[in-house]
């Protein structure tokens, strides 16, 4: 797996010198011991041991950056050339890892306390009580149902998008005006969404789209029963995400080597076979890589269920993140919050390695 | 041989054919250029209606009802309002602008840290313990599954005693972290796009390996940076979860501001249309003038 593309080989002489290696040391752990002594002096601190001591955690934040600069640093200063070849990576990655690794490791810490915002006492570790008080919530088993659903009703934006691709690939004139126009609502930011179709077009008194049901004579109601509210939220959000998909299927079908369309048409294939017997299964990579993608985000839907439904009626709506958001606002239960998001994290990842796992092997199966 | 004579027979058939498939094609594309637009037509011309224009349910301005801009009065942008002092109009414009740099600076940072994560990873061998290049680049895509509340309360707590929740350098820490993925996504590709023979050259003409990259991959590489600047332009604007949870005053961005009012619905429906209207139309700008660029972003990686 060592050669990924095309790679920039370089042969270099670096001659270092003993006192130059030892100054790099120097600083990265010059700069450590300074973390570590301010961060341990607060801790101090805070727990009543010394008398004087920082406000904030700020400076050990400095601290922190001082430290992560001399590592750069010390990257060139003690190995040179090679040094200057990590410098690429090495930014993002302490980047990465300070903002995922440590919170995930706090996250995991919380997720195992009985820590609510509003009682004074700070955090108490509780053992498995989140654990079992999650096995008997309702409430979580039916956001995780939900997202089945949800994620199941990728499938239909995946055909609509398809259309809608093979519409823009196809001989049109204006072109680029529909390509802009099917872009727009991909801009448009979910809570505004949320706003100018959930509360407002949908309304039930003065909505666009109740007057239309009203003069054909049903009685319009968009979040009152459990199956039509959830249709509603999967609209929503599919009328937000279709351009996502529809862009990547269209780049794909452009990228479609023209001679073997040609050469389908050339031996008498009508519309409907050179589409399914060709297009379709020279597609399927970029079909794919689109629907993970699209399942990804998907998985994070979060911003209308919240704004529109707030999860009602009766939680029909949940997705497992509004409904953590909601256990966070209204009942500041940080430490069962986090374990919920945790569990949750860890069937994403369970459901995404099945996934990609499943894919693989049905890719490579020919068709 | 019949068919190529258009004139003849057999032919007229074909031309029927062809004019249903037309007209089969133009009508599927305008009913959806209606469904993408109508909602937006929707938003901004009830920021121009009076409560009776809503309740009637009047559609198309100057014909239906006459404009007005008792809506965008709401949030003090009018004719009439632009040369006085207005408490709603500073209220709406520290919003914008609180998006507008936390939404710059955010997708700025992911594309410097990502195109040069991107550019190492596509052109040199690492060895970071046990985790070589495609370990590595595996790493950083996989924080895209990532879902924003697993790290939410965290931050909350950790921002907290850093002093840093309701700031802006807050959320722009997270932002960058969200959209640092897709912009290492899209970049390896356009960097794996540039063949390595240009960097080579430079080499030899006496350049080390940051010159090579600044001065002649990076010129390359431009169009591929900007779209995905742009494209994690759009995310960071419109994005609400972290910003709903990590900031109260000072930082809120104009999608917080936009949940904050979406409660009071049914009397003042003129106005959330227009604060609507004004927190869309910047991204809607971007799209028309620079959908290239988001489309090429997007492209990027779908067609390997």
């Amino acid at each position: 797996m060592s050669s990924e593309g095309d790679l920039l080989h370089t042969v270099t002489a670096d001659d270092i010198s003993d006192g130059r290696k030892r100054l790099g040391k120097a600083m990265v752990w010059g700069s450590a011991t300074l973390v570590a002594v301010l961060a341990l002096w607060q801790m101090a601190f805070e727990t009543g041991r010394v008398a004087a001591g920082f406000d904030t955690w700020r400076p050990i934040l400095y601290a922190y950056i001082l430290w992560a600069i001399a590592l750069c640093a010390a990257q060139v200063i003690v190995n040179g050339e090679k040094g200057k070849r990590t410098l690429f990576v090495l930014p993002a990655a302490l980047f990465v890892i300070s903002l995922v690794v440590f919170p995930l490791l706090f996250a995991l810490y919380i997720s195992f306390t009985d820590w609510n915002l509003a009682s004074p006492n700070g955090p108490q570790p509780n053992g498995w009580d989140n654990m079992r008080e999650m096995w008997n919530d309702g409430f979580y088993w039916n956001a995780l149902k939900n997202m089945m659903y949800y994620v199941l009703a990728v499938s239909v934006e995946y055909v609509i998008a398809f259309g809608l691709a093979l519409l823009l690939n196809a001989q049109i004139r204006a072109r680029k005006f529909f390509r802009v126009v099917f872009l727009l609502p991909l801009m448009l930011s979910p809570v505004a969404v949320s706003w100018m179709i959930g509360k407002s077009m949908l309304e039930v008194r003065f909505g666009p789209i109740s007057r239309v049901i009203r003069e054909f004579g049903g009685e319009p109601s968009f979040f009152g029963t459990p199956e039509i509210a959830r249709f509603m939220i999967m609209a929503m959000d599919a009328w937000t995400f279709i351009p996502f998909m529809m862009i990547m299927l269209l780049a794909g079908l452009q990228a479609l080597p023209k001679e073997i369309l040609e050469a389908s048409r050339v031996d008498g294939a009508s519309g409907w076979q050179s589409f399914k017997e060709v297009i379709f299964p020279l597609m399927l990579p970029v079909s794919v890589t689109a629907v993970v993608i699209r399942i990804i985000f998907k998985l994070k839907l979060a911003d209308i269920i919240i704004n529109v439904t707030s999860g009602g009626p009766g939680g029909a709506t949940d997705s497992v993140t509004s409904f953590i958001f909601r256990e966070y606002r209204d009942r500041s239960n940080v430490g069962y919050g986090t374990l919920l998001a945790m569990v949750y994290l860890v069937l994403i990842v369970i459901f995404i390695t099945l996934l990609l796992k499943l894919v693989s092997r049905w890719m490579e199966r020919p068709a | 041989m019949n068919a190529i004579f258009k004139d003849h027979e057999a032919d007229s058939h074909e031309r029927t054919k062809w004019w249903a498939s037309r007209i089969a094609i133009y009508s599927a594309l305008l009913i959806w250029t209606v469904i993408c637009l109508f909602p937006i037509f929707w938003t901004i011309t009830t920021s121009f209606k009076l409560a009776p224009d809503v309740m009637k349910g009047n559609l198309i301005p100057w014909v239906d009802f006459t404009p007005r801009w008792k809506g965008w009065e709401s949030i003090g942008i009018s004719p009439r309002l632009i040369g006085e002092i207005s408490t709603v109009r500073e209220e709406f414009l520290k919003r914008f602008w609180n998006s507008t740099i936390v939404a710059l600076s955010a997708s700025a940072l992911a594309v410097v840290l990502g195109s040069l994560a991107a550019y190492g990873l596509s052109r040199f061998n690492y060895r970071f313990g046990f985790m070589r290049n495609s370990d590595i680049s595996f790493f950083f895509l996989s924080q895209m599954i990532l879902p924003p509340v697993v790290l939410a309360l965290p931050f909350l707590v950790l921002y907290k005693s850093l002093a840093l929740l309701d700031s802006r350098i807050g959320l722009i820490l997270l932002y960058t972290l969200m959209v640092l993925p897709i912009v290492i996504w899209i970049m390896r590709d356009q960097f794996q796009g540039i063949p390595v023979e240009l960097e080579e050259a430079a080499l030899v003409d006496g350049l080390g390996i940051w010159g090579a990259f600044l001065q002649i991959v990076l010129p390359i590489a431009l169009p591929g940076m900007v779209a995905a600047f742009i494209l994690s332009l759009v995310l960071c604007w419109n994005e609400y979860f972290f910003a709903a949870l990590l900031t109260a005053t000072n930082a809120t961005t104009l999608p917080v501001m936009v949940a904050s009012q979406t409660g009071s619905q049914g009397i003042n429906w003129w106005s959330m249309a227009a604060l609507s209207s004004a927190a869309i139309l910047p991204l809607v700008v971007v799209a028309i003038f620079l959908e290239k660029y988001i489309i090429k972003g997007m492209a990027a990686g779908a067609v390997k």
